[in-house]
């Protein structure tokens, strides 16, 4: 099972909307996926920043991590607190030395970094995530999200999805890969890292690899269908758009849908019904082991 | 008519009120509104009544179906019309993966295109596709005809049995022990019914399609294949 939703704007109008329509989108699927949920949403961003989404207990004293932060960054950090998750913004170029400062703090997470990208996720149903996060709140260009049913691996925060192996990238998937572990290892020995056992994760590395080598979205994506072995709908987001791909036996659902203002992607039509003007969008099924890809122009 | 807005009452309430009806009933027109992408819309219907739903119907809409008729007004999610006994389907849109999987008689239309695995394991059901189907249509079909006017995806007819395909487009790749036949006069007489009853007109013409079938391989036990298990 599992649902996936993207949502891609193409009309600027609606970014404020961006949250509320992804939490839309996300709360029809937690028939699909009640275990866990997280969506990525792409956001404002200043050119020499970026930004991390950690996550800590709610026992933690978020100011002594944020002294410790603002030391390594030089300067007072830009935050703000979304339930479990903490969202800071530093200059680009102390990335380095504000990571390892993290690393002092063993309880708390880093869910994810990029310019735009923020990410959040969280055991639970959707709707509860959602306003837990504050979704409806948040705005942006594009967004991806994802309901977890759990199959391989446990239910945890951390198996949630998206899944996040580079800087603005994620991926949600549904369905399961067999031979993750034999592409876990290659990519360990290419000097990426991994933080669970998890199969998605090992696509969002994957893709990652490509796109580090110089691949475009489109090439990255079209290599995962010789290197990856198993049934999967992949949603990919990257800081100009997101990307979707489904294996060549088309195993498990999807359907898009396209208006002059929007794109969207939803695991089952009943995730797009409140989409402003659906009742004229284009509807489609994608087909398989094709590439499809909206980015920002 | 009977008028039902699924905005307000549960699509389980809309079935249990069609299953209710008797074969003599005179409530035989009924229109459904916002579906909204949900599933099982008008499943397990007996009583010979119609039933036309506006908009996008979500899983197994109009599975079972026995003697109604079922009309969709937009796009059908997987498994329309599923195990369907007799009766008609008639999709105005797109339908996806599995139409008409496991229907055993009555007639599945679908003005789009249907996509991967239309027609698995069909057992006496006709369809007629107007536009594409998808890879593995046909799928050990068992009986019945299937109808494509535009392409077939890959491997279609994979382990077939007694089924009929007639495709007029381009068949991407025949699947195991699945081949082309020769068109003889009754099989075109054959696909003119069908045509007929999918509303299609003589602008269709029967002898532009190439009929598929199986090649009587597979399904039986080959001696020469005894060192193979």
């Amino acid at each position: 099972m599992c649902g996936i939703a993207g949502l891609f704007l193409k009309d600027r109008a609606l970014e404020s909307d961006l949250g509320a329509l992804l939490a839309g989108m996300l709360a029809p699927l937690s028939d699909r996926g009640p275990d866990s949920t997280g969506f990525a949403v792409y956001g404002e961003g200043a050119a020499g920043t970026l930004k991390l989404t950690l996550r800590g207990p709610p026992t933690l004293d978020a100011n002594v991590l944020l002294k410790c932060l603002a030391e390594a960054a030089g300067g007072p950090v830009v935050h703000r607190r979304h339930d479990t998750h903490l969202v800071v913004t530093i200059p680009a170029e102390r990335a380095a030395v504000v990571r390892e400062a993290l690393r002092g703090f063993s309880e708390v997470a880093l869910v994810g970094a990029g310019r735009r990208m923020e990410l959040f996720k969280e055991v639970g149903r959707p709707d509860d995530v959602s306003r837990r996060f504050g979704l409806a709140r948040m705005s942006g260009t594009h967004a991806i999200g994802h309901t977890r049913m759990a199959t391989e691996s446990a239910v945890t925060t951390d198996g949630a999805h998206p899944f996040t192996t580079g800087d603005d990238q994620c991926l949600v998937h549904n369905g399961s890969l067999s031979n993750h572990n034999a592409v876990r290892r290659e990519l360990i020995r290419e000097g990426l890292s991994f933080e669970t056992e998890n199969d998605s994760e090992v696509a969002a590395g994957f893709i990652t690899a490509q796109l580090r080598g110089g691949r475009s979205l489109e090439q990255a994506m079209e290599a995962s269908l010789t290197a990856l072995d198993g049934f999967y709908t992949f949603v990919i987001g990257t800081e100009q758009g997101f990307g979707v791909l489904r294996d060549p036996i088309a195993c498990k659902p999807a359907v898009m849908a396209e208006t002059e203002r929007w794109v969207a992607f939803g695991t089952e039509y009943r995730a797009l019904v409140d989409l402003p003007g659906i009742d004229d969008a284009r509807v489609w099924e994608p087909a398989p082991a094709r590439v499809y890809r909206w980015e920002l122009q | 008519m009977a008028d039902i807005d699924l905005a307000r009452s549960s699509v389980r309430d809309l079935n249990a009120a069609l299953h209710r009806l008797g074969m003599d009933t005179n409530e035989t027109r009924w229109r459904v509104r916002n579906p909204r992408g949900q599933h099982s819309v008008a499943v397990g219907l007996e009583a010979p009544v119609t039933v036309e739903i506006d908009g996008h119907v979500g899983y197994y809409c109009a599975g079972m179906n026995k003697d109604a008729t079922v009309i969709v007004n937009g796009n059908a999610g997987q498994g329309v019309a599923e195990n369907m006994m007799s009766g008609k389907v008639w999709v105005k849109g797109d339908a996806s993966q599995a139409a008409g999987a496991t229907g055993c008689g009555g007639l599945l239309v679908i003005d789009g295109n249907a996509s991967a695995r239309c027609g698995i394991s069909m057992k006496g059901i006709d369809i007629v596709v107007k536009g594409d189907v998808g890879h593995l249509s046909a799928f050990m079909a068992q009986a019945g005809n299937l109808v494509v006017l535009g392409d077939a995806g890959e491997a279609l007819g994979d382990s077939i049995y007694e089924a009929r395909l007639f495709v007029r487009g381009k068949a991407h790749g025949l699947g195991a022990d699945c081949v082309e036949k020769p068109m003889e006069d009754r099989h075109k007489a054959e696909l003119r019914r069908l045509l007929d009853a999918a509303g299609l007109g003589r602008e269709v013409d029967a002898g532009q399609f190439r009929r598929y079938g199986s090649a009587r391989r597979l399904y039986h036990f080959h001696i020469d294949h005894a060192g193979s298990y």
